[in-house]
């Protein structure tokens, strides 16, 4: 929402919970939004965008952010002309992501400012803020949620701050600032470290942080959703809370450290503001370690605060979900079962198999890895296991980063050749049924350009490309699959059939753009 | 020094979580609920963990509403309420209520009766509207605001049933 108040020009992103439904909800007011194909081009456009004058968001979830550092790290050093503001929607607990990393790193490490909100209206502001930051240092900003920000609602008030309209798209000549060969790059990092110490200066007294005066005997330090269970806590106590949690304003940590007896930081994930004080020799006490895993809540706080060591509760396991019923990947892992495969998988709802009942997909790295893994154990085994290796990924992974594997494949084969599956469920399930460019429609789900799997594998120089709906031909898509491990040849199984829940909406789509536009 | 864990008098947040499973609409459920707080001029803030939940798993949505809330989740064992739609998904939700808790569970509603079976998660509103100090007005607003209107018919029989179910309790 914020977005559009701020007449940003673009929105680009891959969506990964808890992420996916910012883009969504800004098309959904009326803004453009486009789904890449991984978050590294959704960052590469956005920067496009930022260098014409104009205002762009990208978004993505923590782990997405790993795949758009390239970028990243080098825009960081350029000017840019219009501001690039940059989501990463973090998931500490793991409620849906593959590792519970804390990207408050990348903001030191690549020298991009961050904010930190704590509630919807927050995200609403410092979105605002972000782009304030971003056009007056030139650089682009980490607007940096986690899923209680994202996965939350509370009550938003809409033109709480503004910002001047943006200006009209331009392009201006300037090499030295945007072409980051050794020549002009070694300018801009000094140039870089200058804007950061400004913007530090300007934390100091008139960054986005806010100060909550009371008891002299306790004060917390904060930023995010942990704000709140603070406040909820200990309702008496001092708090500083920090909006902008890089650059760090170390010496109003510090007077505010000083001006209470026990100071205590509270924040969810790594001691990324206990290392930050303590590297500027402020005395914080920090949370035991026990606490980085997980998400906080009221009662961690207040443990944390009450210096409770003994065991937390364990609280009963929910429901695992399992796959639907008749969703076309319960065949394909009958067969890869029945087949005794050995199968590196990739992440979506077939990361499922890994779980009982089927219990058949072996390895789960990153995006796109089934390929690259499934190789390096083809290379690697005794010539029996390794002719009964079947990478595993799904349609929208295998657009993300499956394209540079298959092309490894293709370059190195392995002397037993390569099995591939790719689950073509004609969306991305997993994160709610979203579009990519394997599926011809945009985010908004009108027709455009589409990858075909079976021509690209074929344009390739794949030996054996295959296209079977193993819901329709169960046997006919095992025996595939055993036929082409008995060959040392490179292979590509395309398993082709609607995910069930996606199936009607896609009918619908198609229809829709099927009738003449007049 | 540290206040203790808020119970839902004095001015402090009322408590709701609702449970259940991926596609039973819990989360529907929750935002339907949370309207009725805001549109009543109250504090209202709601919290959930999604992502896996389309795959049939363990939902739950958390909503707080008062003259003031600060964290959006439900501390463990302050529920006031817990609504669950699935009945086997009581006991792993049992230990977020708190002492004299209020359980609301899909057992207390007669499946057959309603007009369409997925419209328990709104019966299971009906029966919590009687426990709330909110309008039916608000409440029939807030669904017809929340549901396609083909569903309409379907969910506002669905809510007084519940309604009528907890009334003659």
């Amino acid at each position: 929402m914020a977005a559009y108040d701020c007449g940003v020009t673009l929105g680009t992103g891959y969506p990964g919970t808890p992420s996916t439904e910012i883009l969504e909800t800004y098309a959904a007011l009326g803004g453009r939004a486009q789904w890449s194909p991984n978050e590294k081009v959704a960052l590469e456009v956005a920067i496009g965008v930022a260098f014409a004058g104009a205002r762009a968001l990208v978004t993505m979830k923590h782990v997405g952010l790993n795949v758009a550092a390239d970028p990243l790290f080098t825009v960081a050093t350029t000017r840019l002309d219009g501001a690039l503001v940059v989501v990463s929607a973090d998931d500490p607990g793991m409620a849906s992501s593959q590792n519970e990393q804390d990207n408050r790193r990348y903001a030191p490490a690549a020298g991009v400012p961050m904010l930190e909100p704590s509630d919807s209206q927050e995200a609403y502001e410092f979105m605002v803020r972000a782009i304030e930051i971003s056009e007056r240092w030139q650089v682009p900003v980490l607007l940096r949620l986690t899923t209680r920000v994202c996965h939350s609602k509370t009550v938003v008030q809409r033109g709480t701050v503004t910002v001047p309209p943006p200006r009209p798209a331009h392009f201006e000549h300037d090499l030295p600032s945007r072409v980051m060969i050794p020549a002009y790059a070694r300018p801009a990092h000094p140039r870089l470290r200058k804007k950061l110490a400004e913007m530090a200066a300007w934390n100091e007294d008139s960054g986005p942080n806010q100060l909550i005066p009371g008891s002299a005997k306790l004060g917390i330090i904060t930023s995010g959703v942990s704000f709140h269970h603070v406040r909820e806590v200990a309702p008496e106590a001092s708090v500083l809370k920090l909006g902008m949690t890089y650059p760090l304003p170390a010496e109003l940590m510090r007077s505010f450290a000083e001006s209470v007896e026990r100071c205590i930081i509270i924040e969810e994930g790594d001691p990324y503001l206990v290392e930050g004080a303590r590297a500027a020799c402020i005395a914080v006490e920090g949370k035991p370690e026990s606490f980085r895993f997980g998400e906080l809540n009221s009662a961690r706080v207040r443990r944390i605060l009450e210096g409770d060591s003994t065991p937390e509760p364990k609280r009963v396991p929910g429901k695992m979900p399992a796959f639907c019923p008749g969703c076309p990947h319960r065949s394909v892992y009958t067969a890869l079962k029945n087949l005794d495969c050995i199968v590196p998988g990739d992440i979506g709802c077939y990361s499922l198999g890994a779980l009982p009942p089927f219990e058949t997909m072996d390895t789960m790295i990153c995006m796109g890895a089934s390929i690259g893994v499934g190789l390096g154990l083809r290379y690697t085994l005794p010539p029996e296991a390794a002719k009964r290796v079947v990478s595993v990924i799904g349609d929208s992974t295998f657009v993300h980063s499956g394209i540079t594997g298959l092309i490894e494949m293709l370059y190195n084969p392995p002397d037993s050749g390569h099995v591939v599956v790719i689950l073509d469920n004609g969306t991305t399930a997993m994160t709610g049924l979203q579009e990519h460019p394997g599926t011809g429609r945009t985010l908004t789900h009108t027709k455009t350009g589409k990858v075909v799997f079976e021509q690209l594998a074929r344009t390739l120089g794949i030996q054996n490309v295959a296209v079977i709906d193993p819901t329709a031909e169960p046997v006919k898509f095992q025996k595939t699959i055993q036929d082409f491990l008995d060959k040392p040849e490179l292979s590509v199984v395309i398993s082709r059939h609607n995910c069930l829940l996606a199936n009607r909406s896609i009918r619908e789509y198609e229809r829709n753009n099927d009738q003449p536009t007049d | 020094m540290i206040s203790q864990p808020t119970n839902g008098a004095n001015g402090k947040p009322t408590n709701v979580v609702i449970a259940g499973l991926g596609g039973q609409g819990v989360l529907k459920a929750s935002d339907i609920l949370a309207d009725v707080a805001f549109s009543a001029g109250l504090d209202v803030k709601k919290s959930e963990l999604h992502g896996m939940s389309q795959r049939g798993g363990s939902v739950s949505s958390d909503v707080r509403f008062g003259e003031r809330v600060f964290s959006p989740m439900v501390p463990e064992g302050e529920a006031d309420y817990l609504l669950v739609i699935a009945q086997d998904q009581v006991p792993v939700n049992t230990w977020v209520l708190a002492q004299g808790g209020v359980l609301i569970e899909p057992s207390q509603i007669d499946e057959s009766a309603l007009p369409n079976k997925r419209s328990i998660n709104v019966a299971l509103l009906g029966v919590l509207s009687c426990h709330l100090q909110f309008s039916v007005e608000a409440w029939i607003a807030a669904l017809r605001g929340n549901l396609p209107e083909k569903l309409h018919e379907a969910n506002l029989q669905a809510f007084s049933m519940g309604r009528a179910i907890e009334q003659m309790k």
